[in-house]
């Protein structure tokens, strides 16, 4: 009997510990096939990937990966993709951060890469709130979200509106690809595999720093069910963060 | 060989290349910034990296992503960075990655200045970070013992798998001493000797290729470069494993130097620039008739306690001075070693100022008069 699908081989055996109907398994999957679809492409030596997991859901992404992993401490990962590429500059290396991970804690590490234009990539999971340490309010919340820090619903006047993280790496000159997908639909999964693909390309070419923001669902701590969830973000995410290219230089 | 007039920092920088580092991350602050300045212009024409960071937080978190593939790599920085470098530091520690730190000291809490000082002692062999850790911790008193340390710093964070850290004092970095540059070691990624390290691995490579596993404990053949065991046994396995480590470090790196401590009435202990000020009083007192020595501990962490206890737990000797310039943090090593078996007195500077030959002379003399 002939194989007609099987996993990745950039993923391992390991089961995934993400609560139901939460997208980084997806995101995952999409991000592991587009490596391993470069090797059999024959763009990338195998054994030539490093990735770096982040602190919150992912944490453990180096467990899921199959290729060479580091953790990082909170925040920090796009400052440890930074020294693992320089000392390795021939291999393809990326970071897998959420967004408490990267738009609060760590806004100062990935500014400053995609300022160098670090020759790495960088997948962005949004979920507008921190699903590790059970739903709290996130820079990425949106005005009215009711979080266990914000039980009210997020105040603007109080705490901001939420930041887009997209838009604001698009002014940096040294970022070079930076596009906002979502994985609520099979059109939208695909698309989103376009776009990591074309990130892991642009890298391979030796081109500046690339952002692929996914925007994902968290229904455990939005308190929906998976499909609401989908729903939710349709209806809220989507309008206050477009999906679309943010920044292509390549195209240009 | 000829000795060359080399400023400390500039010094230390190209005994770090001499060494086998080809990696430097790091940001400008004073009195250290003379070692990235040399470190840009330097590197390059040894074909290294320089990496200027956006902030402290970020230079050790590279030196971690760098570290992680196997190279020599080091950072530096001065008491206010180096506290934020505190975090990266214990996740190194942790993720067991062999690197350099180096902490010019300077007057603190806070921004304190930009003098010399000895404040950071508590910070560097205590623990700055989270968690049941240590580094390898030298103090170097003159420039030509930093570049000696280095020489050798490499290879102990590589068979310990641990960060080494420089406790030196600002006047380390600041002064110009001749020194005896050593030869370049010629230093390449081995992975059969780190097979720990993020090489290169691919699904399906043959396990055995990488020589050991990744860890003691955990089954996997990739470079995996971690500090999180999130289930209670393994982290405690996790831990057990590196306090090993650290009871042989123990047994096998403690480094010091006793000057005229054979006879010696009275027994000073300094580290870094004020033993050196401390020789030269005991010259003096000797001249004077005063039987003074030192003893002086060049790896702070390990702390030499055995060989203190021998210099100084003897008939003759009647007392300690300890000197520093803080409120007295290495006093507490001194105490904790000495169990009470003799006294021991501080004479310590807050805020960057060095003791004088003549200070120190005169509570030596006070402590033979009994006062």
């Amino acid at each position: 009997m002939s194989v007609v699908f099987e996993r990745t081989k950039l993923l391992t055996d390991k089961q995934f510990h993400y609560c139901p109907g939460c997208n980084h398994g997806i995101i995952h999957r999409l991000v592991a096939e587009s490596i391993d679809e470069l090797i059999q492409e024959g763009k990338l030596e195998a054994g030539n990937v490093m990735g770096v997991a982040p602190v919150g859901c992912s944490v453990f992404a180096y467990d899921y990966f199959n290729c060479d992993m580091y953790e990082a401490a909170h925040g920090r990962a796009p400052a440890v993709a930074t020294g693992a590429k320089r000392a390795r500059p021939g291999t393809l290396v990326f970071t897998y951060q959420g967004d408490g991970d990267l738009a609060s804690i760590g806004t100062a590490e990935i500014v400053h890469a995609a300022h160098r234009g670090e020759k790495f990539v960088t997948i962005f999971v949004n979920n507008a709130i921190y699903g590790m340490t059970g739903g709290q309010m996130a820079p990425t919340t949106l005005v009215g979200q009711k979080t266990t820090t914000s039980p009210n619903g997020r105040d603007e006047a109080w705490c901001g509106a939420p930041i887009k993280i997209s838009e604001m790496l698009s002014e940096i000159p040294g970022a070079y690809y930076i596009e906002r997908c979502a994985v609520n639909t099979n059109a939208n999964i695909l698309k989103t595999k376009k776009a990591i693909k074309k990130a892991f390309q642009y890298q391979l070419d030796g081109k500046g720093f690339c952002l692929i923001e996914v925007l994902s669902t968290c229904p455990t701590n939005w308190g929906l069910s998976p499909v609401e969830a989908m729903t939710w973000l349709e209806e809220n995410m989507i309008p206050y963060y477009p999906l679309g290219v943010k920044k292509d230089k390549g195209a240009e | 060989m000829a000795l060359t007039l080399m400023k400390g920092s500039e010094a230390i920088a190209e005994a770090a290349i001499r060494a086998g580092a080809r990696f430097f991350f790091g940001y400008p602050i004073t009195p250290q910034t003379e070692i990235p300045e040399y470190m840009s212009a330097r590197m390059p024409e040894v074909g290294g990296c320089f990496l200027q960071a956006e902030s402290e937080v970020a230079a050790i978190n590279m030196v971690y992503g760098a570290a992680g593939t196997g190279a020599r790599v080091i950072t530096s920085s001065s008491s206010p960075g180096v506290s934020l470098k505190q975090e990266g530091i214990s996740y190194c520690a942790g993720a067991q990655l062999p690197c350099v730190i180096l902490n010019v000291m300077r007057g603190g809490p806070g921004l304190g200045n930009i003098q010399a000082s000895q404040a950071d002692y508590f910070q560097g062999v205590k623990g700055g970070g989270n968690g049941d850790y240590h580094l390898l911790t030298y103090a170097p008193s003159s420039v030509q013992e930093a570049i000696d340390i280095m020489m050798f710093a490499f290879e102990k964070a590589e068979k310990y798998r641990m960060p080494v850290l420089f406790l030196a004092d600002g006047i380390i970095a600041q002064m110009m001493e001749p020194v005896e540059m050593p030869e370049m070691v010629e230093y390449k990624v081995d992975p059969e000797k780190k097979p720990w390290a993020c090489t290169g691995w691919k699904p399906g490579d043959d396990p055995a290729k990488r020589g050991v596993i990744n860890s003691i404990y955990i089954d996997t053949k990739r470079g995996v470069i971690n500090s999180i065991y999130i289930d209670t046994e393994s982290l405690s396995i996790h831990n057990e494993h590196l306090q090993a480590i650290y009871k042989e470090a123990k047994a096998n790196e403690q480094i010091w130097e006793n000057y005229k401590t054979e006879d010696a009435e009275f027994i000073i202990t300094a580290f870094g620039t004020v033993a050196r000020i401390a020789k030269t009083a005991i010259d003096e007192l000797r001249e004077q008739g005063v039987k003074v020595g030192l003893f002086r501990p060049i790896s702070v962490w390990p702390f030499p306690y055995d060989a203190m206890r021998e210099t100084i737990c003897r008939d003759q000797v009647k007392g300690v001075l300890d000197v520093e310039v803080n409120e007295g943090q290495m006093l507490e090593d001194v105490k904790l070693g000495l169990e009470g078996a003799k006294p021991v007195r501080f004479f310590g500077h807050l805020g960057s100022q060095f003791p004088t030959t003549d200070e120190i002379k005169s509570e030596i003399l006070a402590m033979k008069e009994g006062k």
